[in-house]
């Protein structure tokens, strides 16, 4: 099984260990995910806010390097996701003009690495291989937007109540607890510009992960993670609460069942650590 | 008998141009607005905007120009996506919202909430020089692009600030080296064809 792979910016930054998981548990499960050669940013946020050129011609010169080497491409993170994908429609659909001598047919996809990780010959070989199931493990899936929003872009089927997460984590022998906020947005396009309004919001996220009685929250995104991990104690402090939720890539937890190397190392670089539970239900 | 011709009032010609940059972006759709409020009952910033999305959709239809974008709303729209999702009439609002970010952008005026635009150009620009997102280049430079730093001394959080860098460097997660520059010609293009693409 091969793919090309767009890592994003932060998969050497923030989300190292997303980054690592990856690759570990996706050697272990045979799937060749090869960097895309020469990749540059997707433009996240930034492009589409004040530049509509940029916001379609960056993914989409991605794009084109993809569809040349013929196989789908397959990225970790929902911003890349959602611009990727915008770049797409917006080929197939008119403007053949970013690169008229390469025009983008269309013969590719562009995947989200959790609905990579949802094909069934995948949900298979993850079936029958795990190790160590995480029994008794509480939790909740945060899918964020961009991964789901809107539908006519991301050719999402339950955008309301997405299910890819919760089946890998009922696979894994976890608990996954329906509630709902699975959707509801952390903010993380106004991190470094309107802290006050994001830590509202990543407060009710936090908020509603306790009252669904979860132990942890899983995701599929560099930015959630980033958000949802690493403001938990000045939040809580303003509160007078310890949340304490640790949150985890989707990747890790199946390295963990699978029974991988290297989980310590990944576990280590959270800012909520998430290794004190794990040992409490003896995970770890 | 003689017709007498009666005379109508005449509607008076408007400049049109601003609602039809909207109506180019995303299509007639926009007309169809009954103002259900849909899109304000699910937006998850809607307690700190001055416009609610579903009056940002109104005011381009009363080609208010100066009104929507002299707005809060349009900066602190997060891009959730929720509005565009759900409205019953297939109205893509968070399209709206780009679309009158660029406008206003192009405008030259500044904005309601001038950190926001300086981000998004900071943004641009750390791409424009490496190809690639540097978080370390990203946070500095804006930083110094919009006195943010002077901004947390003052609010005390920048004791909040250092500890979680701290954090972050202890774990691993700050790569302090920028990336090698990769494709960086070929975006420059693109970034030179962007300047003749404005909006106005
Ligand atoms: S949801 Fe759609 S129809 Fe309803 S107010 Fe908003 S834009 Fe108008
Ligand atoms: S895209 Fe913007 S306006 Fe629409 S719901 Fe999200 S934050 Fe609100």
């Amino acid at each position: 099984m091969k793919a090309s792979f767009f890592p994003g910016c932060s998969l050497e930054g923030t989300a190292r260990e997303y980054g690592e998981s990856i690759d570990v548990v996706s050697s272990f499960l045979g799937i060749k995910l090869e960097e895309l050669p020469g990749w540059t940013c997707c433009g996240a946020s930034a492009a589409h806010c004040i530049n509509e050129f940029l916001s379609v011609s960056l993914p989409a010169r991605n794009l084109l390097l993809a569809e040349k080497l013929k196989h789908d491409l397959v990225t970790p993170c929902a911003a890349c996701f959602s611009r990727l994908k915008a770049a797409e429609k917006a080929l197939t659909k008119e403007s053949k003009e970013i690169d008229a001598s390469t025009p983008f047919r269309g013969e590719i996809k562009v995947l989200h690495l959790l609905e990579f990780f949802s094909r069934e010959d995948l949900i298979e070989i993850i079936k029958d291989q795990v190790k160590r199931p995480l029994s008794n493990l509480k939790v909740v899936s945060y899918y964020g937007c961009l991964i789901v929003r809107p539908p006519q872009i991301t050719d999402a089927k339950n955008w309301e109540d997405p299910q890819a997460l919760d089946n890998l984590i009922s696979l894994m022998g976890g608990e996954s607890i329906f509630w709902p906020y699975k959707t509801e947005c952390c903010g993380g396009s106004l991190l470094l510009t309107n802290l006050d309004i994001v830590r509202r919001l990543i407060g009710r996220i936090l908020d509603m992960a306790r009252e669904a009685e979860a132990d942890c929250i899983v995701t599929a995104c560099p930015l959630c993670l980033a958000n949802l991990d690493t403001r938990q104690e000045e939040i809580g402090k303003a509160k007078g609460i310890t949340y304490n939720l640790p949150v985890f890539y989707f990747t890790e937890l199946l390295g963990l069942a699978l029974g991988l190397k290297g989980t310590q190392r990944w576990f280590r670089r959270h800012l909520t650590d998430p290794r004190p539970l794990l040992k409490a239900k003896q995970l770890m | 008998m003689e017709t007498k011709l009666i005379s109508l009032p005449v509607t008076v010609n408007r400049d049109t141009r601003f609602r039809d940059l909207v109506v180019e972006a995303l299509g007639e759709a926009i007309f169809s607005c009954y103002q259900c409020c849909k899109c304000s009952a699910g937006c998850p910033v809607a307690f700190v905007m001055d416009l609610l999305p579903h009056q940002v959709i109104r005011s381009v239809l009363l080609l208010q120009r100066e009104k929507a974008l002299s707005s809060r709303t349009i900066w602190i729209c997060a891009s959730c996506e929720t509005c565009t999702t759900r409205c019953p009439n297939e109205i893509d609002i968070a399209k709206v919202m780009d679309v009158l970010r660029q406008i206003q952008v192009e405008s030259g005026t500044e904005a309601k909430e001038p950190k926001v635009p300086i981000f998004h150009r900071t943004f641009l620009n750390t791409i424009k020089k490496f190809g690639r997102i540097h978080e370390l280049s990203l946070l500095t430079n804006f930083l110094r692009q919009s006195g943010g730093i002077s901004d947390t001394i003052k609010s005390g959080e920048w004791k909040n600030d250092l500890r979680l860098g701290i954090k972050m460097f202890l774990r691993g997660k700050l790569k302090l080296l920028p990336p090698s520059k990769k494709g960086v010609e070929e975006l420059r293009k693109l970034f030179d064809q962007a300047k003749e693409h404005k909006k106005s």
